[in-house]
């Protein structure tokens, strides 16, 4: 497989007036579990779709595993799995027959398939529970059936259109563990869109933010954080004034200083440690009683980015 | 062709088990067989095999047992959300097409020719008197090349109904629609026609060579059934299937 697993410049895709893909252009390395994050509508499944070549661009090209989406469509198909939203499941069929289904289009064979549906049930803890008709599950069942449907004949590229969406909190943690832990055990690159912060903070080791169709951002969760601002720390205590406020200002490692609600807010210009600070505070007559620290999360990078495209 | 084979193989194991259950599938079969394998045969007797007019019966069983399969293959999948997972797998266009086609055709003409059978056993069974009863060789034919090619062009109407129609129930409207047309026209338009004509024609139709018949029908219902297959062919587009 290329290094480069997907590669798209200036993908669009328009419905009528509605630009719903605008100009993408985008590097996915292979191996990695990708990110791409975005609200409702911002035209996530509508680029799996492109990536898939289930649908044509309107401008644009992309390149999935070096195959070209327009005129390879089919050989991009056969080497990819997905798991798209809705999942997609034949319900009046027993969850086996499902998998079975599909192990017969991608040609495995029948003791292939056989051992290859134990070996992924059992890792979803569905092993037991085989013979039932899939639309008497749960939705968490279901999800997890889809996952090891994408799966099945070892694909080197999957894609996941919000896997966990529609899930409690219990159903999507175990979700999550389990498409870790199998992405990890299968090496396979995973495309996966969520506007769930959290699981994409914990599972990707690259993130792309889309809004409206325009990529707004892209790099390792760490470096978006990095890029939308230092660590922040609050000193909360009393004789703040606002000659501690220029001493703080002056100190190289500071980027911003104030006083908010006889707080002080000092916004860092990196992992900074923050005790050289609070001594010159202490030493400058202030009384500190808490002193706190925090970093940006995914989820304020993500609002900035929403904030700043409004 | 392992391709069309494994699409054929789902739609019929979702027949059999609708509804998630082996026995309400299997009824469902069960009765189509006793109604035309038995129930008819025995109300007809002898001229189960030995009317010509039988050719038209076996015409109108595959149309009645493909349409209620084939409206599903693609507005259900739509409709259950089943159908992009399907699109984005490596099954080419035309596996999937011709897959929902040999389905319909392979149910429709299969429970034809098993209640066919079933009805011969029993006319034979009941009405035979020692004596053994079979279609004449140009009826008998004619009824296998007739009814498969009936279900064939009912399966090809259907499925270009199902690529279109927005739900299941949609396309079933339409495709009943069709048949009804197709059925009835001749029909009422024959009444339409004054009584000098209408007697003219009856007295051809009872005058015609079955064989003639048959092959002249089977001829007609080949070009059908070409012309629906391309059309299909050329209206199946992957990218057009999805909203």
């Amino acid at each position: 497989m290329p290094e480069i697993a997907i590669r798209s410049e200036k993908l669009t895709r328009n419905f009528g007036t509605v630009q719903a893909v605008k100009s993408l252009t985008l590097e996915v390395p292979a191996g990695i579990v990708f990110g791409f994050l975005g609200p409702n509508g911002a035209g996530k499944t509508t680029t799996i779709r492109l990536l898939l070549g289930l649908l044509e661009p309107t401008s644009g090209r992309a390149h999935v595993m070096g195959l070209d989406t327009k005129t390879q469509a089919n050989e991009i198909r056969e080497r990819t799995g997905a798991l798209l939203e809705p999942a997609g499941l034949y319900e009046r069929l027993s969850a086996e027959d499902n998998l079975d289904f599909f192990g017969r289009i991608w040609r495995l064979s029948a003791g292939g398939r056989q051992a290859r549906i134990k070996e992924l049930l059992t890792h979803l803890d569905l092993w037991e529970r085989r013979k039932e008709i899939a639309g008497t599950w749960s939705r968490g069942m279901k999800q997890k059936l889809a996952v090891a449907r994408a799966l099945l004949h070892r694909p080197s590229l999957v894609f996941l259109d919000e896997p966990t969406a529609g899930l409690d909190p219990m159903a999507a943690a175990a979700l999550r563990e389990d498409l870790a832990a199998l992405a990890a055990r299968e090496g396979v690159t995973v495309f996966l869109t969520t506007h769930n912060l959290i699981e994409a903070e914990r599972l990707c080791g690259q993130v792309a933010v889309i809004r409206q169709g325009e990529l707004m951002a892209v790099g390792h969760p760490n470096e978006l954080r990095a890029k939308s601002g230092g660590p922040q720390a609050a000193i909360a205590g009393y004789g703040f004034n606002e000659e501690m406020l220029a001493l703080l200002r002056a100190q190289p490692e500071v980027a911003a200083a104030s006083l908010h609600h006889g707080r002080l807010l000092i916004d860092l210009k990196g992992e900074q440690e923050i005790a050289p600070l609070v001594s010159l505070v202490v030493g400058a007559g202030g009384a500190v009683e808490e002193v706190s620290k925090s970093k940006a999360s995914l989820e304020d990078v993500f609002l900035t980015l929403m904030q700043e495209g409004k | 062709m392992t391709d069309v084979w494994t699409v054929i193989w789902k739609e019929w194991k979702e027949i059999l088990f609708q509804r998630g259950s082996l026995r309400t599938g299997t009824i469902g079969l069960l009765i189509t067989l006793g109604v035309f394998g038995i129930f008819l045969p025995l109300q007809m007797g002898r001229a189960w095999v030995e009317s010509p007019m039988v050719l038209f019966y076996w015409l109108w069983v595959p149309l009645f047992l493909v349409s209620s399969m084939v409206a599903d293959s693609f507005a259900g999948e739509r409709e259950r959300h089943t159908l992009e997972a399907l699109l984005a797998t490596r099954l080419s266009d035309r596996a999937i097409l011709f897959g929902k086609i040999g389905a319909a055709l392979g149910y429709g003409w299969g429970v034809t020719l098993a209640s066919l059978l079933l009805g011969l056993a029993t006319v034979n069974l009941v009405y035979g008197r020692g004596e053994l009863l079979l279609y004449p060789a140009n009826v008998g034919w004619g009824i296998l090349g007739l009814s498969l090619l009936g279900a064939g062009l009912v399966a090809d109407a259907g499925v270009l109904i199902s690529l279109r129609a927005s739900s299941v129930r949609q396309a079933q409207q339409t495709l009943s629609l069709a048949i009804m047309l197709l059925l009835f026209v001749p029909v009422f338009g024959a009444q339409a026609l004054p009584t000098a004509w209408r007697k003219r024609l009856a007295e051809a139709l009872m005058a015609a060579d079955v064989t003639q018949f048959v092959l002249i029908a089977v001829t007609v219902m080949i070009v059908l059934n070409a012309g629906l297959l391309a059309t299909a062919i050329s209206r199946f587009k992957r990218a057009r299937l999805i909203d």
